[in-house]
């Protein structure tokens, strides 16, 4: 059944064919139409603007990646300073780099000899995010991620993705030019990341990805200026977890299409704070830089004992029980 | 490991060249041979720079090439700079190996700090002998130290490489460091690979974070920043875009020769 669905909407689902011929795991998630070996991705953004880089994440244990954002045209994104460390995570302001989709599809051809890649797409408006997604449909994605939340380019992202209108919109349009799952990135920069999550769902998302980045700010006091060159960006890392773990849970309740959990994740431990709350599948990004790319090994490692000693037989049986 | 950021005073500047200085300051955190710093300047960039010291007084040394690297050079004693690492991994050196230390330019101050922790036997090579920087600093450390020119105006009368390739035939090296434009790395990989000589070599790319999060300075599946910026002869051999292409601030493929 499940097998059929992905073949069905996803005509050169070699990658996905492959997969079902592996041994099933337990860690293996289906939601919506898509099976994945493993329960965590590559989050969009982290080392995953060229094909090399998306296949050894693969290869490390990530489930899937999902690509840098790709737009129409390549982007060099904001000057230096775009990234700087701080307690409990990264501010960054990168803007968006990227080589634009038409250079995009020779980096996914050799990711998707890996594993499954999720296309990450940005636009200013729905026609463009419509035109961007039927590429990376084209290009072999399994499924495509909306960027409505990058929270540091003009014009981009939660610029236009704040605004439930909006959303439901470029959902609707993408939804209409693509056979492959619609996924919505939600920001938590918004007074109700529930009611973007609604107009995700109305639009007609498979499912919704919280969160991204919180707006912030780092200061230099003996140079009394903004760091980066962007003057704000975008705070994840550990100290986003609680307030991801927070947006997931909520959109969970309202609801009735799987959430990814996405927001500082670095261990087992807080994956399977993701998968209580209701995460159907979760993505892994700033931990890739502080632990590096094996830490995607040792999480399904982890979450593989920790079902064992609590009894769980599948993923799917974690999801949402915190919420019970 | 946390890599902090740290805004230091300039407590020295040293011109070594018509168009390079070395700028030092105080700062205690713990850094190894080879790796580098990420240098902000306020209002026009933000670039990596290796240390050309690596005590509690650390140093870069900065050849005056662009809007960033000016912008560093006219940085005085007094002024603050706000810097993030160190980062990547730098050299591996055993204590038993009989190490040559190869340079290209102002590469050498990269190797400056391996050199003061081996006193290897070192070449530094240049265009010509205005651009020999950082010998006497050699020196001190070292009781070999041999200099090339392009044009034949100090030392050896032709490039580093060809000047490594004899020394590598009159003595039994166990590994060669080195740490120049990626034309001459690539040769110079290639001479140690002909004398069956280990190499590690410094290597450099358009950064962006520095930290191994942002993907933007891959060489194949390896990011120079965190898995490098030194890189040892099998992870060198394994690198197709070694001396061929880079990428630049949109992702896009370079070729570089």
């Amino acid at each position: 059944m499940i097998s059929l669905f992905i073949t069905l909407a996803h005509p050169k689902g070699v990658l996905l064919r492959d997969l079902h011929a592996v041994a099933m795991g337990r860690l293996e998630i289906t939601f919506g139409r898509l099976r994945l070996e493993r329960p965590g991705m590559l989050a969009s953004g982290i080392m995953d603007e060229t094909g090399d880089s998306m296949a050894r994440m693969i290869k490390s244990g990530a489930g899937a990646v999902v690509t840098k954002s790709i737009g129409l045209e390549p982007r060099p994104g904001h000057r230096n300073p775009t990234f700087t460390e701080v307690e409990g995570g990264y501010v960054n302001a990168m803007g968006l780099p990227n080589p634009g989709i038409e250079l995009f599809a020779e980096e996914m051809e050799i990711a998707l000899r890996a594993g499954p890649v999720v296309g990450s797409v940005f636009g200013s408006n729905a026609k463009d995010f419509a035109v961007l997604s039927a590429r990376m449909e084209d290009c072999g994605a399994c499924a495509v991620e909306l960027n409505l939340s990058c929270p540091h380019a003009e014009g981009y992202g939660a610029e236009i993705g704040s605004d439930p209108k909006n959303v439901r919109s470029i959902v609707s349009a993408v939804k209409s030019s693509v056979d492959i799952p619609v996924w919505a990135k939600l920001t938590p920069n918004t007074s109700s990341i529930v009611e973007l999550g609604r107009a995700a769902e109305d639009g007609g998302a498979e499912a919704v990805v919280a969160i991204n980045t919180l707006k912030a700010m780092v200061i230099s006091a003996e140079l009394r200026k903004p760091v980066l060159s962007n003057r704000f960006g975008g705070l994840s890392g550990p100290a986003i977890k609680p307030v991801g773990v927070r947006a997931v849970y909520d959109l969970r309740g309202a609801l009735s299409i799987p959430v990814v959990g996405v927001g500082g994740i670095s261990n087992w431990r807080d994956a399977a704070e993701y998968l209580l709350a209701g995460a159907s599948a979760f993505q892994v990004g700033s931990a890739v830089g502080t632990k590096g790319p094996k830490v995607f090994g040792e999480i399904n490692r982890g979450l593989e004992m920790f079902m064992s000693d609590h009894g769980y037989g599948s993923i799917a049986e974690m999801v949402g029980v915190a919420r019970e | 490991m946390l890599h902090v950021s740290e805004t230091v005073k300039i407590i020295g500047k040293m011109r070594e060249s018509k168009d390079t200085y070395t700028l030092e300051f105080k700062w205690d955190a713990p850094a190894v041979p080879g790796q580098f710093v990420m240098v902000w300047i306020p209002g026009v960039d933000e670039v990596p720079m290796s240390l050309s010291r690596i005590g509690k007084i650390k140093a870069i040394t900065v050849k005056g090439i662009g809007e960033a690297s000016n912008a560093i050079n006219d940085l005085q004693v007094g002024d603050y700079v706000r810097l993030r690492g160190p980062y990547g991994n730098g050299f591996s050196i055993k204590k038993s190996k009989k190490v040559l230390a190869v340079a290209g330019g102002v590469g050498v101050a990269a190797l400056i700090p391996a050199i003061k922790e081996t006193g290897c036997d070192t070449i530094i090579g240049a265009r010509c002998e205005g651009e020999i920087i950082l010998d006497d600093v050699a020196r001190k450390y070292s009781k070999s130290v041999w200099t090339s020119t392009d044009d034949g105006s100090r030392g050896f009368h032709g490039n580093a490489v060809q000047l490594a390739k004899k020394k590598m035939a009159l003595r039994d090296y166990d590994l060669v460091i080195g740490c120049g434009p990626e034309v001459m790395l690539y040769f110079l990989h290639e001479a140690c690979k002909e004398n069956d000589v280990e190499c590690q070599l410094s290597l450099e790319r358009f950064m962006k974070c520095g930290a191994g999060v942002c993907g933007c300075c891959m060489m194949d599946r390896l990011r120079v920043c965190k898995d490098g910026p030194v890189f040892g002869t099998e992870e060198l051999d394994g690198l197709s875009d070694f001396g061929t292409r880079k990428r630049d601030e949109c992702g896009r493929i370079v070729d570089l020769r």
